[in-house]
């Protein structure tokens, strides 16, 4: 056989090639310290983390608001009267329910195989409960009305859009139609009926574009400064531009200005879309609704110039934004409430700059919240912006 | 006249390898210099530090009479500069991308189109630089670094990867520069035809040091022989031993195709002894070569390299 045959035989597969090529390619990333930290350690220390935060039991917690009448002010909780209406026959079905010193109870229902589900019950006023709502720190609302005797039954007021309401309302509806006997010995009927929610604030939609609006704003400055400042590195044009009398913060000034601009618009648009499609009004100060909103902008905008001072390499860079992008669109109830997440998480998510944005302008959108409700927030975005913009500028590299 | 930039010895190192190993330089207005060595000879490093983004270990440098430390605003204003392989911003157009360069510097839109005019690139002033082709984008680097009107221009390997066309588009360019203004130029290169063509002093550089510095003639008159005959023989090999010892002059032979060279003093004068003595051997040349000798020779003669390209 000639060396040309050789060469030309089996065109599709040439192991030889394939595997010297898989070999470069091997190589290429394994040595790259960078790259290997964020592409390979990173996603695993992502998946411990998460995985001790979120997996240490299986048990599934809703949380509700509890209201004994929608006109009425707040319930003096009746042990009693909830035991009756929630425990049902507590022994024979497994199921527990507890009070708790700060007011709330819940009610435990085992499953070995799932894991147990615990509703956490939140007395309170209709308007505080509707507020909690609106915050997403309770799904849905159940007004504990007395048996049907007293004109009333049990009412689940919830968004049908919102899929966790629904989850809720479908476990938890089985529990009340059932019939148990009173404290008085009395059968007494409990059908739960359902009132859906169209407060204004009070649908999924209503919870979700606040939060879309914050995330757009993060996504934006993190891969439209980050992305492109190492992009610009990698071209050596940041080298090149800084061989010119151009003042250094005046390219940055001037980055972080137009990538303001365009959240801006894509903002505006999508609260214009909202409001067309949906009828998504902005219940609160406009104002306060600007400020949150630049502050926002200038947090992240400030941890885009941290996150790309250094490096020159486009895959390092995207791990590096992945690494702060991704954990908190997943913690910092853009989707869902962060609420629902264990206990001794919440206090640091409530720190993460996006869930500081969300939560401002959803309170500005859903519950008419002004300047100073939104004050703290709005300071704790522009400091993050400063400390992170003042500590990237420190070690930026410009060639 | 004065001197736009004095170097004094020199060293800058990056960890154990010494990229810089005592160098001194100075260029005067209007002087155009090469630094000319193969790839790993310390020329990018020099040109970093003529440009401020590396400062030496130890010896000083002087742009326009000032150390770049506390003087980076002012020196950048007279600085003009092209790297290797600068890419822009793709979906800028030509003159936008200009005009961008032009504000850095305080500059009107009428400087952009006289940039524009100078390096050629009228009909590509509104396409965007990525599809730009390497000459053209190499142009327009030149062009940014021309745009302040630039008492030194620091090129950096500007046609390196580019065809002979491109090469000699940017040669044009400088040598237009070189009759009508005062810029100093100091430019990189491996291409001693680069050197020979734009640069009036040339530093020939390897391992971080000059091997030689001066005017083409002086570069080339240190060697008392300025003239190569090189030629190649019908199959040489079973004559060399005899060749060498029977030739008027120094045999010097390649490595490659039997090649040979001998080196003299004038061409008219010595090539009829050479054809003298092939004829009387028998030796029939296969080609002949008469040419000046050139910077590729001198570099071949000092370092045993040839310089790439």
């Amino acid at each position: 056989m000639t060396a040309f045959n050789e060469c030309t035989m089996n065109p599709y597969i040439n192991i030889t090639q394939f595997t010297h090529l898989i070999v470069a390619h091997t190589k290429e990333v394994t040595r790259q310290p960078a790259v290997l930290f964020w592409g390979i350690v990173f996603p695993i220390l992502l998946s411990i983390g998460l995985g001790f935060a979120f997996t240490r039991d299986a048990e599934t917690v809703h949380t509700l608001g509890w209201v004994s009448n929608a006109e009425n002010g707040p319930v003096d909780v009746d042990p009693g009267f909830v035991r009756c209406m929630l425990g049902g026959s507590e022994e024979a079905s497994g199921r527990s329910l507890a009070f708790r010193d700060d007011g709330t109870f819940g009610l435990t229902i085992p499953d070995d195989k799932l894991g147990d589900t615990i509703f956490i019950f939140e007395p309170g006023t209709w308007e505080a409960s509707v507020v909690r709502l609106k915050q997403g720190r309770i799904s849905l609302i159940l007004e504990a009305k007395p048996g049907k005797a007293d004109g009333g039954g049990p009412v689940f007021h919830f968004d049908p859009q919102n899929p966790e309401a629904r989850l809720v309302w479908h476990t938890l509806s089985p529990l009340l139609a059932s019939s148990s006997t009173s404290e008085t010995g009395d059968n007494e009927s409990r059908i739960a009926s359902v009132s859906p929610l169209a407060l204004p604030g009070t649908r999924y939609i209503d919870f979700l574009i606040p939060g879309l609006i914050a995330m757009t704003v993060m996504m934006s400055c993190m891969w439209g400064i980050s992305y492109g400042m190492i992009d610009k590195r990698s071209k050596k044009l940041l080298r090149r531009m800084v061989a010119t009398p151009m003042v250094k913060s005046h390219f940055l000034a001037a980055l972080m200005t137009v990538r303001i601009g365009i959240n801006i618009v894509e903002a505006v648009l999508l609260v214009f879309f909202a409001w067309l499609l949906f009828g998504i009004v902005i219940q609160g100060s406009f104002a306060a609704l600007a400020i949150i909103f630049m502050a926002g902008n200038i947090a992240f905008c400030g941890m885009a110039v941290f996150v790309s001072s250094k490096t020159a390499n486009t895959e390092v860079g995207n791990g590096m934004i992945n690494a702060v992008v991704m954990p908190m669109t997943l913690l910092s109830g853009v989707f869902f409430s962060y609420h629902n997440f264990p206990e001794w998480t919440i206090g640091a998510i409530e720190k993460l700059p996006l869930t500081l944005m969300v939560d401002g302008i959803r309170a500005v959108f859903t519950e008419g919240a002004g300047i100073a409700e939104t004050a703290p927030a709005a300071a704790g975005l522009f400091v993050i912006g400063a400390v992170f913009f003042t500590a990237g500028l420190k070690i930026f590299k410009w060639h | 006249m004065a001197p736009v930039i004095e170097v004094e010895n020199v060293y800058k190192s990056f960890g154990p390898v010494r990229a810089v190993n005592g160098i001194d330089l100075r260029v005067d207005e209007g002087e155009f210099i090469a630094l000319l060595g193969p790839n790993g000879a310390g020329k990018t490093t020099l040109v970093e530090m003529l440009e401020g983004i590396q400062t030496p270990d130890t010896g000083t440098i002087r742009v326009l009479g000032l150390p770049w430390a506390g003087n980076e605003d002012v020196l950048h204003r007279f600085i003009g500069l092209s790297l290797q392989e600068t890419r822009f911003i793709d979906r800028l157009t030509v003159q936008e991308t200009l005009r961008m360069f032009a504000g850095f510097y305080g500059l009107g839109k009428s400087r952009v189109h006289e940039i524009i005019d100078t390096v050629n690139l009228a009909e590509k002033a509104h396409a965007y630089t990525m599809n730009l082709s390497g000459g053209q984008r190499q142009r327009m680097a030149l062009g940014i670094a021309l745009i302040n009107r630039p008492r030194i221009l620091l090129l950096d390997e500007p046609t390196t990867g580019l065809d002979p066309n491109a090469r000699r588009d940017i040669w044009s360019i400088l040598l237009d520069l070189k009759t009508t203004s005062d810029t100093s130029l100091v430019l990189t290169t491996h291409y001693m035809e680069e050197a020979e063509q734009l640069c009036d002093t040339i530093m020939i550089i390897d391992h971080g040091k000059v091997l030689r510095e001066g005017t083409l003639e002086e570069l080339l008159r240190g060697d008392t022989s300025a003239k190569i005959i090189s030629f190649s023989f019908e199959n040489p090999d079973p004559h060399r031993s005899r060749i060498e010892e029977e030739c008027p002059f120094p045999i010097h032979w390649g490595g490659k195709n039997g090649r040979a060279a001998i080196t003299v003093d004038s061409i008219e004068k010595e090539l009829p002894i050479f054809f003298d003595f092939i004829n009387t051997r028998g030796l029939r040349l296969q080609n002949m070569e008469c040419r000046r000798k050139t910077l590729d020779d001198l570099f071949t003669a000092m370092t045993g390299r040839r310089l790439a390209g």
